[in-house]
């Protein structure tokens, strides 16, 4: 029967895994294949035709959501959804609240977040800078192979490989400073993440000053304005790069502020 | 696929990439649930999903199947409004309607799970709901109002006379 308005999703093949192993044989080694974890941010893409993948792999079914502690190192599935994360600790708890409302957090999967691409109008990922503070590990599968590496190593290429699951120490202290929305649907504009590990190190990073998360080393000595060094702020529907410049040393020095108190 | 709609079993041809709201439109012929955006950005499309609100068109189908799905045609009727639509017919919380049944299904879920009268919360709650009307105050007050418990004459309000004269005026 013909659906008017909607996307022609009969070009389509759709898999929906029952589990990891299924899911890692499902993505293949991603060739035009589009993940969909919660749908949130893929589905108006297809609606509206700007993906026309050969495959779509749903990843809904496939139980890989849920929160583990082992001691001190918390493992967060791929498929775990945002508002799961909000009652944690900072960064992380403070920064999923910020994520759109609450009917996008409860769907939305903290996988399809970090995994999200590029978008010309606004910076996708908003849980990318959280995750960079907290110096955590993706694990992630192509073709078959199951690899663990630095989620920084792994933003890059997030396109080309099924995240499985994110793992973090817990840190002895988090921050987290962002832009209020204009309007709960927007992605987060800019925010800045800290946090202090056992051993004293401080990590900084910032979502929505380039193209996807990044850290900002020259300010985590405490220089909140050498953050500039690290990131070239842009332009998009959300805010100026010129707003940017301005805004992200207020939110480091925020965060470092925070970090300070909670010595 | 088969899908439970206000507990009548459908079974249907889209695929399972199908965003709900379309099968439900189109497929099924639920049109509570309105096509505003299209892209989760406005919350017209709001349907309960197992008692929980969400966007019916940022869902796969294939989410939905298995589960009890309620839109604004499930959760009361004209004869035997819900609490929360009296609430909205008492207090004028509708205007032109288009946001209505997912305000309604928000709402609905933030009584469901205990949710007080604070406005603070209830804008929390339909947070990511809009309005282009923008008669946001009717209709936090009548959340509140539902969540309160207070009950409505509605034949003392404007929409509750209309029902009366137009069946009168039809006779």
């Amino acid at each position: 029967m013909a659906i008017a308005s909607v996307a022609s999703d009969a070009a389509t093949e759709v898999f929906t895994p029952a589990s990891e192993e299924e899911a890692i044989a499902a993505f293949g080694d991603g060739t035009d294949v589009v993940v969909v974890g919660g749908g949130t941010i893929v589905v108006p893409d297809l609606t509206y035709r700007r993906l026309e993948p050969k495959k779509a792999v749903l990843l809904g079914r496939s139980g890989m959501s849920g929160i583990e502690r082992d001691g001190s190192r918390v493992t967060i599935g791929a498929t775990t959804p945002v508002q799961a994360l909000v009652d944690l600790p900072s960064p992380l708890g403070p920064c999923a609240a910020n994520v759109a409302d609450i009917e996008i957090r409860s769907q939305g999967t903290v996988g399809g977040n970090l995994c999200a691409a590029e978008s010309p109008e606004a910076p996708r990922g908003d849980l990318q800078g959280a995750f960079l503070a907290l110096g955590a590990t993706a694990r992630s599968a192509a073709g078959g192979e199951v690899t663990e590496e630095p989620l920084e190593d792994f933003l890059p290429k997030r396109g080309e490989r099924l995240l499985l699951s994110v793992s973090f120490e817990e840190p002895a202290a988090g921050a987290y400073a962002g832009l209020d929305r204009p309007h709960t649907h927007d992605y987060t504009a800019l925010s800045v993440s800290g946090a202090r590990a056992a051993d004293g190190t401080v990590r900084l990073a910032a979502t929505g000053a380039g193209s996807h998360g990044q850290r900002l080393p020259s300010a985590e000595a405490g220089d909140a304005d050498a953050a500039l060094n690290d990131v070239s702020p842009h332009d998009d529907a959300l805010a100026s790069a010129w707003y940017r410049s301005k805004v992200l040393p207020v939110l480091v020095r925020r965060v470092l502020d925070e970090l300070k108190e909670s010595a | 696929m088969n899908l439970t709609v206000n507990g009548v079993s459908h079974e249907v041809g889209s695929s399972e990439l199908t965003p709900l709201l379309d099968v439900l439109r189109l497929e099924v012929g639920v049109t509570g649930p309105k096509a505003g955006c299209h892209q989760g950005g406005c919350g017209a499309c709001t349907v309960l999903i197992d008692g929980e609100p969400r966007r019916s068109c940022l869902l796969p189908a294939g989410y939905a199947e298995g589960t009890a799905i309620t839109t604004v045609e499930g959760i009361g009727s004209p004869e035997d409004l819900a609490p929360i639509q009296q609430a909205f017919v008492h207090y004028y919380a509708a205007q032109c309607g288009f946001c209505t049944s997912g305000m309604m299904l928000a709402a609905q879920a933030y009584l469901d799970r205990g949710g007080s009268g604070d406005p603070e919360a209830i804008q929390h709650a339909l947070g990511g709901h809009v309005c282009r009307c923008t008669g946001y105050s009717k209709i936090i007050d009548a959340v509140a109002a539902a969540a309160r418990g207070d009950s409505f004459d509605l034949t003392t309000t404007a929409v509750g006379k209309h029902t009366t004269m137009s069946n009168g005026g039809a006779a």
